[in-house]
């Protein structure tokens, strides 16, 4: 089933156009990764899928239930972590966890037990201070404590570890990665190599509509390239094959990449055996998402 | 309801916490004590500046006070306090808009009415705490010194003025709904009852405009009677009434 389904969204802020048509569903269960440019339009989806903001054309659906603006109702099946969260600062994280629990509507029983859990699945638990003092990864991770705090079928988090330093963006992956199986998550980034460690699905978001999405293995495989990776022995070795093969290119002192085309990998392999040239491996090669990236944005 | 009072709660502890509420406190406090205080003072001041007085031309005769000097200077010095109170506590709304802290809460399904009614709510409440302190203070201290007695439509005359806040809280609640920034709040707010004070110069509105009810001195001397009031008070109700009540489809549809 669907959690999320948007649907031919248009959005412009005066005259320009930032949303032209976007549709997209997000599959409960996904650790769903929605990549684009700054001012790709990422956030603007977000917040009208939250009903934070106005949009001009387009229907929005969580679990079948429409999405309106300036209403909340929809919004029980979501938790939300902005790219910046802001909390009331004069209060404590346990402070705070209590007051949005009982915005939810939770049991107080409930709220204090929820607090202790996710308290100490983000890091907090031993934190007294008030918000106030806390540092940007810490304000972070209270922002998952308190998206997560009303068992949100849906979690939406927007550029959750882009501000971070390395560490904390770890921290951050390492915790959204956990709720695989209990909460979908729908993250926004435009740092592939994250997208790369948790995500089942992505989808890219370019010019105002997305460009391709679906599951992330399913993507690579559509975009791979059959590139082939052939590594020689020597550097000797590796210039008896770029003479006679035009399609290999060199990449390094004893590697060279070949893209199938006129010639094959078969081609190359037949060659290699008849004269007897010593290669270590030659291997099809992953395409990365940055490659990915970068021709889905080109085309 | 639930969502309502821990937005209340919270509101409450940014208050107290903050320090805003205890400078509130403090301040109306002094108000209500500066009225007696000034009012019993004046015969002593006019005494030490008799003599220089004299010596351009002035004479000083007995000067007696009474409650209604007291009262007198309430009317005078309430403006203030409804000035600084709207400074301290008029940002409720937009400071939330700055810092984008209401975007989570209402990701929580708190609906956006509720944030009206608690703000509102909370600044009607607090006017009339700190109001009615600033009053019960002054009617001690004159009960103490002298007769409140003297004073004529003394209980319709500071509830005028009451409503008079009320309604300028009415106006900083339907400001804060459209505005974006506490100094567009001000703005609105302060231009309103400007408008109210030019309005009321033209002689047929005068008896009808909202700032008439700021006029108690003339109710406690008798100059004019609490039945001369009923259409600022009819006015001001309603205008109260349909400011807050149109700050809630205004808020709706912000964009936050």
């Amino acid at each position: 089933m669907d959690i999320l389904r948007i649907s031919d969204l248009h959005k412009s802020f005066g005259s320009k156009k930032v949303l032209k048509g976007l549709s997209m569903t997000v599959p409960e269960g996904s650790i769903f990764g929605f990549i684009g440019k700054n001012g790709a339009g990422k956030t603007t989806s977000m917040k009208a899928a939250l009903g934070l903001l106005e949009w001009d054309k387009g229907e929005i659906t969580i679990l079948g239930e429409r999405v309106e603006f300036g209403k909340a109702k929809t919004n029980r099946h979501i938790g939300y972590l902005p790219d910046v969260p802001e909390f009331y600062s004069f209060m404590t994280a346990r402070e705070y966890l209590r007051f949005c629990g009982e915005l939810c509507k939770m049991e107080s029983g409930d709220i204090k037990k929820r607090s202790d859990e996710l308290l100490s699945l983000v890091g907090l638990s031993g934190e007294k201070h008030r918000i106030k003092g806390y540092s940007r990864g810490m304000k972070q991770r209270l922002g998952i404590a308190q998206a997560l705090l009303g068992r949100p079928r849906l979690l939406i988090c927007d550029e959750p570890s882009s501000a971070l330093d390395p560490v904390g963006r770890r921290e951050i992956l390492d915790i959204l990665s956990s709720l695989k199986g209990e909460t979908t998550v729908l993250f926004s980034t435009h740092i592939l190599s994250d997208v790369e460690r948790i995500c089942t699905d992505i989808a890219f978001l370019e010019d105002g509509v997305i460009k391709a999405a679906g599951k992330l293995s399913d993507i690579k495989g559509k975009y791979r390239k059959n590139e082939y990776t052939v590594e020689t022995a020597s550097n000797e070795a590796l210039s008896v094959l770029l003479e006679s093969f035009k399609a290999l290119k060199r990449t390094g002192d004893r590697t060279a990449s070949l893209v199938e085309g006129e010639t094959s990998i078969y081609d190359v392999l037949r060659f290699v055996g008849e004269r007897r040239i010593p290669v270590i491996r030659a291997e099809l090669s992953e395409p990365t998402l940055e490659n990915v990236f970068m021709e889905v944005i080109e085309k | 309801m639930r969502a309502f009072i821990a937005f209340i709660k919270k509101e409450i502890y940014d208050s107290v916490r903050s320090g805003r509420a205890l400078i509130l406190i403090i301040l109306f406090t002094i108000f209500g004590v500066m009225n007696p205080a000034i009012a019993k003072l004046t015969p002593w001041l006019l005494d030490t500046l008799s003599e220089s007085m004299a010596e351009s031309g002035i004479t000083v005769s007995q000067v007696s006070v009474s409650a209604l000097d007291s009262w007198v200077q309430f009317f005078k010095n309430i403006p203030m306090a409804l000035i600084a109170f709207i400074l301290i506590e008029g940002g409720i709304f937009t400071k939330e808009y700055v810092s984008g802290t209401l975007i989570l809460s209402l990701t929580k399904g708190l609906s956006r009415s509720t944030v009206v009614l608690s703000k509102a709510s909370l600044l009607l409440c607090e006017w009339t705490c700190l109001y009615w302190l600033c009053f019960g203070i002054t009617y001690g201290y004159n009960a103490y010194y002298w007769d409140n007695g003297a004073a004529k439509y003394l209980v319709f005359s500071v509830f005028a003025w009451w409503l008079f806040g009320v309604l300028t809280v009415a106006l900083t609640v339907l400001c804060s709904a459209l505005a974006g920034s506490f100094s567009e709040v001000l703005l609105g707010t302060g231009g309103a009852v400007i408008l109210s004070y030019v309005i009321g110069f033209i002689p047929k509105a005068k008896e009808f405009v909202p700032t008439f009810l700021t006029d108690g001195s003339s109710l406690i001397y008798g100059v004019r009677s609490a039945e001369d009031y009923a259409g600022a008070v009819v006015v001001t109700l309603s205008l109260a009434a349909i400011l807050i009540i149109s700050a809630f489809p205004v808020f709706n549809k912000k964009k936050l």
